[in-house]
């Protein structure tokens, strides 16, 4: 059972060969067929967390941790990899070439990306050493920089150059921690780290590891103020790329985030650190939720929009960080709902706005007038995703939403509520304008072409699902602390 | 002062340098040079991490140097990677018939 993850690293990888051997057409239907597999490794994962209760675990050539390097998939890692094989094989879908069209619609490469992200994404949500985890996350930018200038134009390659080097600064920065922390313990292995630190309470060099790598992962997860390369690289990809983008590449680093701060540092240094995140957080959806506003483009609304929503997993921090187990693992549960409903509608809304773009020849917000009548499934598509974005029931954002409400309510927390309540009301009103604006009577004559429906029934199916985890029972409350605190079962003494 | 003292310092000082030269640099080459004297200084420290020892216990430590190589190839990846988008970014610009940066939220 436990080779699961390693399929879950290779599947993907393993596509690449008939991809680079069969030639566009044939390649990238062997490029879907192993992300299908892939996606069915990662939910096999998640079905095998939840049947045994338990994490699942598996050392490379049996050689256990800190010798070798250990995988282990928790519940909470279950969940990330689940939403992944949802969004990249959908994606895929979406990019791929119409039947009987002449040109490719992507190039070969998007496809290659594609798999390597997966396989990326995958390593970032198992990997249990500090340094395999720095591995994954340059491995995540090398895939992703190359997909926000697929077309080689001179404003996508500024947008990749610059989001590149705010990665790069982003991970010798996590490494410069790693290295503090090794220095520390001489070992790298989270679950060792988490043993000795249970022993012997760490001083303020520990503190200072920590911050340098949760500087790191927010240059590289865009989180406010460090968000000025995201909208740029998102809004000017292609909308496949764009896709994955705002989807789910932006929540690995946001995942170890979450690692750190909730998992491996104690608790006084937690409940120290999280009200500064808190207030990233809430510029994030403050800051960035009125400059979505402003926006003139329909790609730059969504991915200021973006900048924004990931602003709410970091107000969870100062709530998991309280002393009530129960409103704790509420807002744990909430900002992971919040996570994955997020992927589910922001994909959904730049496929939306990538089939506009191809009916109207723009995406200009002016130019959407009546835009419904030419592409109303994309609209729906965009509108229903957004309902999750601005917490309306019975969508996940909305679960999400009052999971944080009322953990913040009932711990006092009155200012969390407040960013959140405000950043609802942002999301309302930037989703809302392009609505009414599409649903309006139009100015001049229409574009005679119609939207691909088969490709808008993805989009539409992919706000359905944001929709539909609102329906989830509240069982992933249990879910979702499966495999915590880190430990290795099989090095139990 | 220990010869890892004078490593660690050495490896701070030019982090610090690297770090100053990735956020004022004008042109992103300059700023692509700044990440390499950072992760240079970033490579020095581990390497007083490793000669150290402190960690582990042990006089000195043989998995630091291997995780910094490690490192340096994914540096070495990482800078061929952005000099190449630089250079195709000049392509570009230099072509007349491309279109600017300001239609870049257009359709393909």
């Amino acid at each position: 059972m436990s080779a699961l993850l390693v399929l879950a690293l290779t599947v993907p990888l393993i596509g690449l060969v008939p991809l680079l051997l069969l030639g566009p057409r044939a390649g990238e239907r062997a490029a879907l067929l192993f992300l299908v597999l892939g996606s069915g490794v990662s939910i096999a994962v998640g079905v095998v967390v939840v049947r045994t209760g338990h994490a699942l675990e598996y050392f490379i050539a049996g050689l256990a941790p800190p010798l070798g390097i250990g995988l282990r998939a928790d519940g909470f890692s279950a969940a990330m990899m689940g939403m992944c094989a949802v969004v990249l094989p959908l994606t895929a879908f979406y990019a791929m070439r119409a039947p009987g069209a002449p040109a490719a619609r992507m190039p070969g490469a998007f496809f290659m990306l594609l798999l390597a992200l997966s396989s990326a994404l995958n390593l970032a949500f198992t990997a249990q050493d500090l340094f395999t985890l720095y591995v994954a996350l340059e491995l995540l930018t090398f895939a992703a920089v190359p997909l926000v200038c697929l077309d080689g134009k001179p404003g996508q390659l500024s947008a990749a150059l610059t989001y590149l080097l705010f990665a790069l600064f982003g991970s010798v920065l996590y490494l410069l921690g790693a290295v503090l922390i090794y220095g520390l313990f001489g070992t790298l292995d989270l679950a060792h780290i988490s043993a000795a630190l249970a022993k012997a309470p760490p001083g303020w060099s520990f503190g200072a590891a920590l911050a340098l790598m949760s500087a790191g992962l927010m240059a590289k997860a865009a989180l406010f103020p460090l968000h000025l390369w995201l909208p740029a690289a998102h809004s000017g990809a292609p909308p496949a790329a764009s896709t994955v983008l705002s989807a789910v590449v932006i929540k690995a680093p946001l995942f170890l985030l979450v690692r750190l701060w909730a998992d491996l540092a104690p608790e006084p240094m937690a409940q120290a650190a999280a009200p500064l995140l808190a207030a990233c957080g809430a510029g994030a959806i403050l800051f960035c939720g009125v400059v979505t506003l402003a926006q003139e483009r329909l790609k730059l609304l969504i991915a200021y929009s973006t900048a924004a929503q990931i602003g709410y997993l970091c107000l969870m921090f100062p709530l998991v960080a309280g002393t009530v187990p129960y409103w704790s693992a509420l807002a744990w549960t909430g900002g992971t709902l919040h996570l994955a409903s997020h992927a589910f509608s922001k994909a959904a809304m730049f496929m939306a706005a990538g089939l506009l773009a191809e009916v109207i020849g723009h995406d200009r917000l002016s130019g959407l007038r009546g835009a419904a009548r030419v592409a109303p499934l994309s609209i729906a598509a965009f509108g229903i995703g957004g309902l999750s974005l601005m917490g309306l029931p019975p969508a996940g954002g909305f679960v999400a939403k009052v999971m944080l409400l009322t953990a913040a309510l009932h711990q006092g927390a009155w200012w969390i509520a407040l960013v959140v309540l405000a950043g609802g009301l942002l999301a309302g009103a930037y989703v809302l304008r392009v609505v009414v604006l599409a649903l309006q009577r139009p100015d001049g004559d229409l574009p005679p072409q119609r939207e691909c429906g088969w490709r808008a029934g993805i989009a539409l199916a992919l706000a359905c699902g944001a929709v539909a985890l609102g329906f989830l029972p509240l069982a992933p409350l249990g879910f979702l602390s499966i495999g915590r605190p880190i430990a290795w079962e099989g090095l139990a003494p | 002062m220990t010869d890892a003292l004078l490593y660690g310092l050495a490896g701070a000082a030019l982090a610090g340098a690297g770090t100053y030269g990735l956020l004022t640099a004008a042109g992103a080459l300059g700023r692509i040079l700044g990440f390499n004297i950072l992760g240079g200084g970033v490579f020095l420290i581990f390497g007083a991490v490793a000669r150290r020892g402190a960690g582990a216990g042990l006089a000195a430590d043989p998995v630091p140097q291997a995780l910094v190589i490690t490192g340096i190839v994914v540096a070495f990846c990482a800078t061929a990677l952005a000099v190449a988008l630089l250079l195709r970014l000049d392509a570009a610009r230099a072509a007349p018939d491309q279109d600017d940066g300001e239609k870049r939220g257009e359709a393909p």
